[in-house]
Formats: C-alpha cells, sequence, structure tokens
C-alpha cells in the first residue's frame, strides 16, 4: 500500500464522482424548478448510453455521439414534461413521482425490446484509449477526459445559470414560481426547457459513463439509487451541493474499494445515513417543500 | 377521507341508500375478505396464481397501511419482504428451526430492520422520505448480495423446504397446493382481522389526519414523529410477515425479493387496487398478477404493457380500481 497506489485511487474517486456529478445535477436542476423527483432518472440514464451507442454506431463518431445523444434524449425529455408530468401540476408531489416510476419501468422494458436484454460492451474512442503520466503513476487518458467534460458542463451550466437573462429567469422560477407568471413570464415554457436540460445533462451522463461499464437495459437502477444517495447528501435543489456531495461519494467509493473491495457499494448508503443523522436535509439543502 | 367519517356519522341516524351499503361494507369487510379469499383458487385458473394474489395482496395490504392511509410514499419495502423471507429460509435451512420459531424470527428481524429504517427516513419529509427509503432499501440489497455464505447471493437462498406443518396434536401436510393455500389463508386472514382492527382504532385515525394536514395533527398535540414511525414498523412487520409466508411457499428466496423492482411492483398493486381503501390493496394484487398471467403467454415483455397501463392509471384514475369504483358509486 503506497501513496502512490492511494493517490490513482483518489484520481478513480474523482472520475467516478464526476458522473454522479452528472447524474444528480440532473435530478437537482428539476427538483429545484420543477419540485418533482425524477425517478425515470436511472433509465433516462440509460437510454442516453444506448442513445450514444446507436448514434456512434450509424456515424462511427464518438464526438457526435457525445453531443447528439443528449440533444435527442433532452428532446424526448421535453416531450415527457409536455405529455406526461405537465397534466399532474396542481396534484399531489407523489403523482409525479409515481409516474416517472412507471415511465422508468416501461422505458427498459422498451430497450430490452429495441436492443435485447444482454449487456453490449461500448468500446473507448481510439484518440482517448492508453494512459497518461500523471507524475505519481499513469492514469486512464479516458477518466481524464470525463473529468474534464464534466468541469466544462459545470461552467457552462454556472455561465447559463449566474451571468445570462434565461438563467436569472430560472432562479427567479425555483424561488417564486408564482410571482414570475405574475410577471408575465410563460412558466410552462420554462419548465419545459429546464426538464429537457435536466434530462440531457443525465443523459449526457450516461454517454460518458458507457465505455466505463457495460451498456445494459439495468444499468439505470443503480445509478438511481446513487444520484439519491449523493442529492440527499448534499441537499435536494443545490447545485453546489450536488458537486460537492458527487465527489465525495466517489472518492469515498474508489478508497474502499481499495480497502475492503466489497463494501464498495455499500459505504455510499452508510454515507448517507450518517449525513442523515447529522443534517437531515442534506449538506447544502433547504427544507423540503410541502410543509 | 372525511366521507368516511360522514358515513359513520350518518350511520347513528338512520343510513339509506348507498350510504348503508358503505357503512354494512366497513362492518363486514373482514369476512367479506376472508369469504373472497376462500374461494379464490376455484375461481382463478391456477392454485400458483392464487397464492400468489394471497401473499403479494398482504404485502399491499401492509404497504397500503404505510401508503394509503398514512400518506408516506416508500420505495423500500422490498427490504422488509426479503428480510422476512431470508430470515425464515436461514432460520430453517441453517438452524434446523421449527417452521413456527423460523415465522416469528422472519417477522421480528423485519420489524428490526423497519424500526432502523423508519428512524432514518422519518427524519426527512416529503418526497425525500421516497428516496431515502430507496436507497436504504439498496443498501440492504448490496448487503445480501455481499454476503452470500448466508444468502446464497445472486442465486438466491436454496436448500429449506417446509413439508409439514406440525401443531401439538396434528399437523398439516403442506405440500398439497389447496391445503398450503387454505393454510396461508389463515395466517393472512388474521393478518386482515388485525389492520382492520388498526384502522378503527384512534391511532388509525390519527394516521389519517397525518395524511390529511400534518401541520394541524402536530398542532393538536400528537406526537407525528412517534406515529409515523409506528405505522412504518406496522407496515414492516406485515410485509416480513408475507415474506416469510413466501419463502415457505417456494421454498427458496430469489435475491430479487429485496431489490428496488420489488418494491415497485408493491406501489403499482397498491396504487392500481386503490390507495387507501381496505380492499383496495387485494383487488390490485390480483388485477397486477392476473395481467401478468394473461400477458406473459403473449410476450415476454409483459412489463411493458404493466408499466403503460399503471402509467395511465396515474394520469387517469389515481384512485385505482377499488376507489374509483366506490366514489362512482357514491355519486350516483
Amino acid at each position: 500500500m503506497t501513496v502512490q497506489l492511494i493517490a490513482m485511487q483518489l484520481f478513480s474517486g474523482l472520475a467516478l464522482g464526476a458522473i454522479l456529478i452528472m447524474v444528480a445535477l440532473g435530478l437537482s436542476i428539476i427538483f429545484g424548478m420543477l419540485g418533482i423527483v425524477n425517478f425515470a432518472h436511472g433509465a433516462l440514464f440509460m437510454v442516453g448510453a444506448y442513445a450514444g451507442l446507436y448514434v456512434a454506431s450509424l456515424t462511427g463518431s464518438f464526438w457526435l455521439a457525445l453531443v447528439l445523444a443528449p440533444v435527442l434524449v433532452g428532446v424526448f425529455g421535453m416531450l415527457i414534461e409536455r405529455f406526461l408530468i405537465r397534466p399532474l401540476y396542481g396534484r399531489s408531489p407523489d403523482d409525479p413521482l409515481l409516474l416517472t416510476f412507471g415511465l422508468g419501468y416501461v422505458l427498459v422494458e422498451a430497450v430490452r425490446i429495441v436492443f435485447g436484454t444482454d449487456g453490449i460492451p461500448f468500446s473507448t474512442p481510439a484518440a482517448l484509449r492508453g494512459v497518461v503520466d500523471l507524475g505519481i503513476g499513469f492514469f486512464p487518458l479516458y477518466r481524464l477526459f470525463v473529468v474534464g467534460v464534466v468541469l466544462v458542463v459545470l461552467l457552462l451550466l454556472w455561465w447559463g445559470l449566474e451571468k445570462t437573462k434565461f438563467g436569472l429567469i430560472v432562479r427567479a422560477g425555483s424561488a417564486d414560481p408564482l410571482i414570475l407568471r405574475v410577471l408575465g413570464v410563460d412558466i410552462g415554457r420554462l419548465w419545459l426547457i429546464v426538464f429537457g436540460i435536466g434530462v440531457g445533462v443525465t443523459a449526457l451522463g450516461g454517454v460518458l459513463a458507457a465505455p466505463m461499464r457495460n451498456v445494459s437495459p439495468e444499468m439505470g437502477t443503480l445509478v438511481l439509487a446513487e444520484a439519491f444517495v449523493v442529492t440527499v447528501i448534499g441537499g435536494m435543489g443545490s447545485l453546489a451541493g450536488a458537486v460537492i456531495a458527487g465527489l465525495l461519494v466517489g472518492i469515498a467509493v474508489s478508497m474502499t474499494a481499495l480497502f475492503a473491495p466489497e463494501m464498495a457499494t455499500i459505504v455510499m448508503f452508510a454515507l448517507m445515513a450518517l449525513v442523515l443523522l447529522v443534517r437531515p436535509n442534506g449538506l447544502y439543502g433547504r427544507a423540503a417543500p410541502g410543509l | 377521507m372525511s366521507t368516511v367519517r360522514n358515513v359513520e356519522l350518518a350511520s347513528a341516524e338512520i343510513p339509506t341508500g348507498f350510504a348503508a351499503f358503505r357503512c354494512n361494507l366497513r362492518r363486514w369487510r373482514v369476512p367479506l375478505s376472508i369469504l373472497a379469499l376462500c374461494l379464490l383458487p376455484w375461481v382463478l385458473p391456477s392454485q400458483a396464481l392464487a397464492v400468489n394474489v394471497l401473499i403479494y395482496g398482504l404485502v399491499a395490504v401492509g404497504y397500503n397501511l404505510l401508503f394509503g392511509y398514512t400518506g408516506l410514499l416508500s420505495f423500500g419495502h422490498a427490504a422488509f419482504f426479503g428480510a422476512g423471507a431470508y430470515t425464515t429460509g436461514i432460520a430453517i435451512g441453517a438452524f434446523g428451526a421449527n417452521w413456527f420459531v423460523a415465522m416469528i424470527a422472519g417477522v421480528a428481524v423485519a420489524g428490526l430492520l423497519s424500526v432502523v429504517m423508519g428512524i432514518l427516513a422519518i427524519r426527512t419529509r416529503g418526497i425525500y422520505f421516497s428516496m431515502v427509503t430507496l436507497a436504504l432499501s439498496q443498501l440492504v440489497y448490496y448487503t445480501a448480495l455481499q454476503a452470500s455464505s448466508w444468502t446464497g447471493g445472486e442465486n438466491g437462498l436454496r436448500g429449506f423446504t417446509v413439508s409439514t406443518l406440525t401443531f401439538p396434536g396434528f399437523s398439516i401436510n403442506f405440500l398439497d397446493p389447496l391445503v398450503k393455500y387454505y393454510a396461508i389463508m389463515v395466517v393472512v386472514a388474521l393478518a386482515l382481522w388485525f389492520v382492520s382492527r388498526v384502522l378503527n382504532s384512534p391511532f388509525g385515525a390519527v394516521i389519517e389526519a397525518i395524511r390529511e394536514n400534518e401541520t394541524r395533527a402536530r398542532a393538536c398535540g400528537y406526537n407525528v414523529e412517534r406515529t409515523k414511525l409506528l405505522s412504518f414498523v406496522l407496515s414492516g412487520l406485515l410485509c416480513g410477515l408475507a415474506g416469510t409466508l413466501s419463502a415457505m411457499h417456494l421454498s427458496i428466496v430469489p435475491l430479487d425479493s429485496l431489490h428496488y423492482h420489488t418494491s415497485g411492483l408493491i406501489v403499482m398493486m397498491t396504487l392500481l387496487g386503490g390507495a387507501g381503501s381496505f380492499f383496495g390493496p387485494f383487488v390490485g394484487a390480483l388485477a397486477f398478477l392476473s395481467m401478468e398471467d394473461v400477458f406473459s403467454l403473449w410476450t415476454s415483455n409483459w412489463q411493458l404493457i404493466v408499466g403503460v397501463i399503471f402509467i395511465l392509471f396515474v394520469l387517469y384514475l389515481p384512485k385505482g380500481i377499488w376507489g374509483t369504483l366506490i366514489s362512482w358509486r357514491a355519486n350516483r
């Protein structure tokens, strides 16, 4: 057990955490704005990975898949919001949750019909194969690339939310949708776009994760639980919370994998239980609505 | 549930028409359920389906106590179902326990687990609650997957059978399908009677008050956290009981019985039948399992059809089959 090994594992945790951040961000964006928990989130992550696989096999380009798949799945997300979730506004907050749960169920089954039940390997693009010398050891180039892409997405989101007029409207909408509507903003359209962005971010997470895991219809289930753990630790609706908690969980999981591999999946749930005991609303959370 | 209360008030005077019917339905709900369950194996196409309706019906009844009556949407009840099943299987297989001791152990472990999960989950509110219960039940799932020397890991727990139920003085052949059905039915009937008593008790009124308006219930001086926890544990105990019955029925415990999908099935059955009504969960289990039975003959992707039907129910019939039927009759 050397210092190098621990440092390398820390970097692996960073890459794992980066994927978790993407999924938790998507969940948090949608919750912060629309006040609903998307239980189809894991399934949409999986659909993102399959969409990436499909575009890559059609065009032969990973880069095109990386851009096109999230856009396609994001548009699909908008259709979901428009035709399935919109009729439920004003009803119990449990209803969209139940609906998206059913939707996740349907999506997994639909993908099984179209792509088969077996996992499909997704090869790392040629340009990103190989390793990089970090000075402390060799690190897979692709994982470094994932961390880079997530950083870019985070910066874009931050810029979009804090520096643009659209971001200003979004932040106002999450603070008080009623006042925003009174001011003449079409909040239905805003929610449609925000839902699409949330789903698109998750789908991008799915495409990025595909070369690191096998693509299979069930890959979303663990992701959904992971995303919940991260958002509960970070605090629902908080973007900073999602980032910090994503890194925390990613590093905790990969460090445990080093010392006690069989505990790796379990440790993040334990971490969540601990946070719940100390801070029931998460590290950065505000109280849940509906009180 | 203000309508139910009104019906009760009216019944003190002279109930007429539908109010009288509904009042009688309430009084006779346990005997009526037992009668229906007695007829079930003769009505349904297979006895295997009938036993499944019994077991999953009981799970849904237990779940309904929490979701339908207390208003807490848990996505982790597979943990209790699975814990009951695994404990019973391990008690019989590894320790050679008597069937009755194994059942008690199964229910006790499920109850203990629900206390721990409940204490953690009830600290959170609203939709957080659903997320935390889901995450905690996945923790139980992965723990069972890792502890394969005890649980059999991915292959599930095997190597135990219950062939006879021995009582002091006599014994029951548990291998005869029809005898098995009625033996399980006796346990389910006792559980239904217990649930009916709970719902009729002051505690039953308090959990409905919490569902309708938590803040007001708190202002009335009820200890909301403790009541929620008690409801959570009761519902966990009932799901655990169903789990022990399932283990004894199947003689294996599949790992999937702990999985998020099983929790989802429980939610779907309860909602399809009608959350917050006494007969709803059984109607839901019957409807869901019959659909599975019929559709799986046509296609291996029957879950797609069931999922679409579930979505349509959430959109257009959120009260479920039984709940819609009742409110339709009431409005006539």
